[in-house]
């Protein structure tokens, strides 16, 4: 099968965000997945599709390996990447994996995190609303047309 | 705790970040690419939320709502430097874009 309109690729990108936010959903982490399905599957994919069918047939990805050398190592790469993680867990696997800490049910309710947020990690959440606020001012200055078009 | 072993979910992230890495180093649209870190972000959020359970600990989720929305930053100033570069009649190419000046 060989597709290249990164349409289907966003589609694909949407059903693995709500597999992941099940994964989430099972780690006790319901504020998380909420926020997952909302943030992620919903508004950042739909800013994807929205520019995928603004581009149009422009945003066409053909396969473009580049030379066979560069994708070769590539390969290698990743997949070195793959095995140093797997040896590192199964080198771990009997000691610290197993047995997780007993948690209360409120562990992951989005009380829990609000109130960790207000009092031990406000700073980081401060951070973060200027991180936003900051990406929201250079996406319009990047979405606004130049004043001087070269063409 | 029901469900698998932490060490489960790690090897889900594993794979995750191998199979956004090969997509990052293979794939030359800029749209793919930012698709495949998106993969690359979800599997360290994968990872962190896994060991948040591990040892009963929130700061892990915290963090990891801090990557959420870093994610959604970078999403959207990528998105923005795509539509610019469209804009510009530039080739979607990562590898064609290489000077700062357009």
């Amino acid at each position: 099968m060989n597709v290249t309109n990164p349409f289907y690729a966003a589609l694909a990108l949407i059903g693995n965000l709500a597999s992941l936010a099940i994964l989430y959903l099972l780690l006790a982490a319901e504020f998380l997945t909420a926020a997952q399905v909302l943030v992620y599957a919903g508004a950042v994919m739909v800013m994807f599709l929205f520019v995928v069918a603004y581009l149009g047939g422009r945003a066409d990805a053909p396969w473009a390996g580049g030379p066979p050398l560069l994708r070769t190592a590539a390969v290698v790469a990743a997949a070195a990447l793959l095995v140093e993680v797997v040896v590192v867990l199964g080198l771990a696997w009997g000691d610290d994996l197993q047995d997780p800490a007993q948690v209360a049910d409120s562990f992951g309710s989005p009380a829990e995190i609000g109130a960790l947020f207000l009092t031990d990690h406000l700073l980081a959440f401060e951070i973060t609303s200027i991180v936003l606020l900051v990406a929201a001012v250079g996406g319009v200055v990047l979405g606004t047309t130049p004043e001087k078009e070269d063409d | 705790m029901d469900g698998p072993d932490i060490g489960w979910y790690l090897i889900v992230a594993a794979m995750l970040f191998g199979i956004g890495a090969l997509g990052v180093m293979l794939r030359r649209s800029p749209l793919i690419v930012l698709l495949s870190l998106e993969i690359m972000l979800n599997a360290s959020n994968l990872t962190l939320i896994a060991f948040a359970r591990q040892r009963g600990d929130l700061t892990g989720q915290v963090f990891a709502l801090a990557v959420m929305a870093v994610a959604a930053a970078e999403v959207a100033i990528g998105l923005g430097l795509i539509v610019a570069m469209a804009r510009r009649r530039m080739v979607l190419d990562v590898d064609q874009a290489s000077a700062l000046r357009g």
